[in-house]
């Protein structure tokens, strides 16, 4: 008894003592982020600020501003970001619009559709603009002198594949519409444009904004696009591999790494300070608007929808349709040879049997560290303490780093012959970690979200119920957020089957993922091949997310009965 | 010495001070209240018996056990929160259950004391609903049969009726004391509201600022209130200042007044008196203790009506009475109308001077 019994005058218990096991958990956690993603970056910024002898100075950053076509680089990026983005979103708004706050028909076939450039890599899309307006494109004529390659065709794909990441941001902020406020403008009898004015546009203000932003960084970050259709035309992220790859001018490459880094990261920042003003913006009373139908405007909505999705299907369609015929378009006649001779039989399959691994471990590691250590920093400990606040910084962090610059952070950190986790570079393994890092704001964003949405009380009712939190954990915890783990995993899987950007540079010829593959088989000029590629993997990624749908439905009804619980 | 002790409680939150050094003694079986505006440490200080907050300062003893730095778990209470906090995913058997060791007993034993439980709180048969399906009167019913579930030695309710529908409210109230009294389990509650205080505890405490204001049995806090703050807290009341001019009468209100207190001639008191303690006489009677107002205002509310008045002497406060319908019965009170009001020398209780 006496030793139950500490005096309230008692010191306080040293450290080690009082880190309990979640707390030992989120140490770890801290470290694993840190040494995947600091340490990386910082590699980088020590590259990019050591000159040739070891001194800190900016002699990298005077050469590269000195080096012939450098600047150009830098302002053509710039202005195709500027143009993708004047495009896309305006683009991705209407057509959220339309499935949002009209009447049209269909609106989950159009849903899947706007969203289906996610499903291959954004190269899918410079194959297919190639088909259509290359030197043997049906639609060159549409160009008249304009070649495809170069600004045109990377305008073109980016705007593509930018879409759908647009559009996701977009559709969640058109959903929330307060219906008051029309009743209201309605009652004042405002015109349908004024209404679109004062109320429609300043609600979805910081979606329109955030959007921009996001296809902004995608467009300055997207490497493989112009590496395809980009031609001769100049652009940051293809120098930082011309540096690095081809040259192994590996300070240089550190240097427009680190270029690139900063609008992406002005981007985040802008985006993550309209995101804070947002979330006072809903107030708990609105009342969800209802779109009632307008012929006028569904009409002419449906039209565009149509015409969107058509061409979304003819980018992606004219990709798979090239790798089932022979020559486009001289000979049409339907042929496996891509896949057969030009994938299996060159050495290329696999490729995709690494992406898939890739792509499988990242979802199976990935997704329970993402949801421990969101759980670990939510539910458990003291809030506001710097470890917590650290990781929460790290976890939001990559969202503003391109995938590019990451791949490059890795390379000057874990290719250094001094550090112990050498060995990790050309594994799969070294694949399977940058992607979790480097998807892993989102993923972070949306486990939090799901167990902020958890009652607070839980873990204190399970202490005073003397239940140990493991047991709630997997009790409670996890099957109520079991949508969103499961929503975490397809993520994960569909990007690491899709990414090429930090992958470019940690391969081995053993370890080459299949997106990586289709860069170099264009390269070859091996373009059936490469669309074979491309569609197997649309196809995996497709069947994925058909046979996720269906397990994640079944699990829901099978386990889940109490969501659908009525009175 | 008492069941549960606490001793010089403190804890701050940055430059906030939560609770200042905070001493109660509760008895076991006892039904006590903390009770005070939001923010003034109620709710804190029941976290920090229940150990989710720790305290900067102070011990807790209960039942013979310093418990001041045990986790959670190593102490012995069920708790209530607002929110109910029912795992949403186990229907109520499960939630019942929850802290109800798997090994012993066996199933047959587990069940027997779920139904127990069950049947306890009034909703028997309800083991294979979920969460959602119930009403929140019924979601808190079956919170509280969890937290009573592992027979707890001491029961913590945070705000456990706020959530609910007034109707629900007054309803619960009275079968929460009940079942209280039935178990005889020590309880300690969380509210901001005066009636729920009133109906239910054996002693309240009040509080305000992280200090306690005043401790006593429903009565005493209602009709003698320790201080300006109590008196404002619990219902609704009139000050009236005056001066003796003997040992029990004071000039006040432009009038004389008697009062049940011994007072020093010459000096300035204040008393506090409840709405409904004055009465209507005869105008034309000039009893003791009385005076002639007019009626300000009228406030009909269903079984009573709230009247303001204006004494007739100018320069004077207004006061609030409340006069019930059957009181009233028959006789009509129209803005304007001159009364005469009664204020009995029983109920007139200088306030403790201000510290």
């Amino acid at each position: 008894m006496s030793t139950a019994t500490a005096s309230p005058t008692s010191p306080p218990r040293p450290l080690m003592a009082r880190l309990d096991t979640p707390g030992l958990l989120l140490v770890l956690a801290a470290l694993a982020l840190a040494v995947f993603l600091l340490l990386p970056l910082g590699a980088l910024l020590r590259h990019s600020l050591l000159d040739e002898g070891g001194r800190w100075s900016l002699q990298r950053f005077q050469d590269f501003a000195q080096a012939p076509g450098m600047a150009e680089a830098a302002w053509n990026t710039f202005w195709v970001a500027l143009l993708v983005t004047c495009i896309t979103v305006p683009l991705a708004f209407c057509y959220a619009y339309a499935i949002q706050r009209s009447c049209i028909p269909f609106k989950g076939l159009w849903r899947i559709l706007g969203l289906s450039p996610l499903l291959g890599p954004s190269l899918v899309g410079a194959i297919a603009f190639i088909q259509w307006f290359g030197t043997q494109g049906v639609l060159k004529a549409l160009l008249g002198e304009t070649s495809v390659y170069g600004p045109l065709g990377i305008v073109m794909a980016t705007v593509f594949s930018s879409f759908p990441h647009a559009l996701m941001v977009l559709i969640v902020a058109l959903a929330t519409a307060d219906g008051r406020l029309y009743e209201a403008a309605d009652a004042l009898s405002a015109t349908r444009w004024r209404k679109f004015v004062t109320v429609t546009l300043p609600a979805a203000k910081y979606g329109l904004i955030s959007a921009a932003m996001l296809v902004f960084a995608y467009s300055v970050s997207e490497f493989g696009i112009p590496k395809v259709i980009g031609g001769n035309f100049k652009v940051l992220a293809v120098e930082i591999y011309v540096q690095t790859v081809g040259q192994q001018n590996l300070g240089r490459g550190a240097v427009v790494a680190l270029m690139l880094l900063i609008p992406v990261m002005f981007a985040y920042a802008v985006d993550r300070q309209v995101q804070r003003r947002q979330q006072a913006a809903m107030t708990a009373r609105a009342v969800p608007y209802q779109p009632r139908p307008d012929t006028r405007r569904d009409t002419g909505l449906l039209v565009f929808t149509v015409l969107v999705a058509a061409a979304l299907v003819a980018v992606l369609g004219m990709a798979m349709y090239t790798s089932v015929i022979t020559f486009w378009p001289y000979n049409l006649a339907p042929t496996l040879d891509h896949y057969t001779y030009g994938l299996a039989d060159a050495g290329v399959g696999n490729a995709y049997l690494n992406s898939l691994q890739i792509a499988l471990l990242t979802a199976l590691a990935g997704t329970p560290f993402v949801f421990v250590t969101a759980y670990l920093l939510e539910k458990t400990g003291t809030p506001g303490s710097a470890l917590r606040a650290a990781i929460q910084a790290m976890a939001s962090l990559p969202m503003g780093v391109p995938g590019l610059v990451l791949g490059i952070g890795y390379i000057l950190f874990f290719n250094h012959p001094d550090n112990p986790l050498n060995g990790l570079y050309q594994t799969l393994a070294i694949m399977v970690i940058v992607n979790v890092v480097h998807y892993y704001s989102a993923c972070h964003l949306t486990a939090l979200t799901a167990l902020k949405s958890l009652d607070r009380e839980f873990e204190a009712v399970s202490a005073s119920l003397k239940v140990s939190r493991l047991v709630t954990f997997f009790r409670v915890t996890l099957p109520v957020c079991l949508p969103a783990v499961l929503e975490i995993s397809r993520y994960l899987f569909i990007n690491a089957m899709t990414t090429v950007s930090a992958l470019v540079f940690l391969y081995s010829p053993d370890t080459l993922p299949a997106a990586v593959s289709i860069l170099n088989l264009d390269e070859a000029g091996e373009l059936g091949p490469a669309a074979a590629m491309a569609t197997l993997i649309v196809l995996t990624t497709g069947l994925f997310s058909l046979l996720h749908a269906g397990l994640t439905g079944l699990l829901l009804r099978r386990h889940q009965a109490w969501r659908s619980a009525s009175r | 010495m008492s069941h549960l002790q606490i001793r010089g409680i403190g804890k701050r939150f940055g430059a906030f001070t939560a609770l200042h050094a905070i001493d109660l003694d509760v008895q076991k079986g006892e039904f006590v209240v903390l009770l005070g505006p939001s923010g003034c440490g109620k709710t804190t200080l029941l976290r920090t018996l229940a150990g989710l907050e720790r305290q900067d300062s102070g011990q807790i003893v209960h039942a013979g056990r310093d418990i001041s730095r045990l986790p959670p778990a190593e102490r012995d209470y069920g708790i209530v929160f607002q929110s109910y906090a029912l795992f949403p995913n186990l229907n109520v058997g499960q939630n019942v259950a929850y802290g109800l060791s798997h090994w012993r007993g066996g199933r047959e034993v587990f069940r027997q004391q779920v139904d127990e439980m069950l049947q306890l709180v009034g909703l028997p048969g309800t083991e294979n609903k979920y969460p959602a399906q119930l009403s929140g009167g019924q979601q808190q019913r079956i919170a509280l049969a969890r937290a009573l579930a592992t027979r707890p030695d001491l029961l913590l309710l945070d705000e456990p009726l706020s959530a609910l529908d007034a109707i629900e409210r007054v309803r619960l109230r009275s079968e929460i004391r009940k079942l209280q009294q039935r178990l005889g389990v020590t309880t300690l509650m969380v509210t901001h509201d005066q009636e729920e205080a009133l109906s239910m505890a054996d002693r309240i405490v009040v509080m305000r600022g992280g200090r306690i204001q005043q401790v006593g049995d429903p009565q005493t806090i209602y009709h003698r209130p320790a201080n300006d703050f109590v008196a404002d807290f619990i219902g609704r009341g009139n000050l009236i200042e005056g001066v003796a001019t003997a040992s029990d009468e004071i000039e006040g209100l432009g009038a004389k007044l008697r009062c049940n207190a011994t007072l020093t001639s010459g000096k300035s008191y204040r008393f506090y008196l409840r709405p409904e303690d004055i009465c209507l006489l005869d105008p034309l009677e000039t009893a003791d203790n009385s005076l002639l107002a007019t009626v300000d205002k009228c406030e009909f509310l269903g079984p009573v009506t709230l009247v303001t008045l204006s004494p007739l002497v100018p320069g004077q406060p207004t006061l609030l009475a409340q006069f019930s319908g059957n009181y009233l019965a028959g006789r009509s009170l129209e803005v304007g109308a001159r009364v005469r009001i009664g204020l009995p020398a029983a109920r007139l209780q200088p306030m403790p001077e201000a510290a």
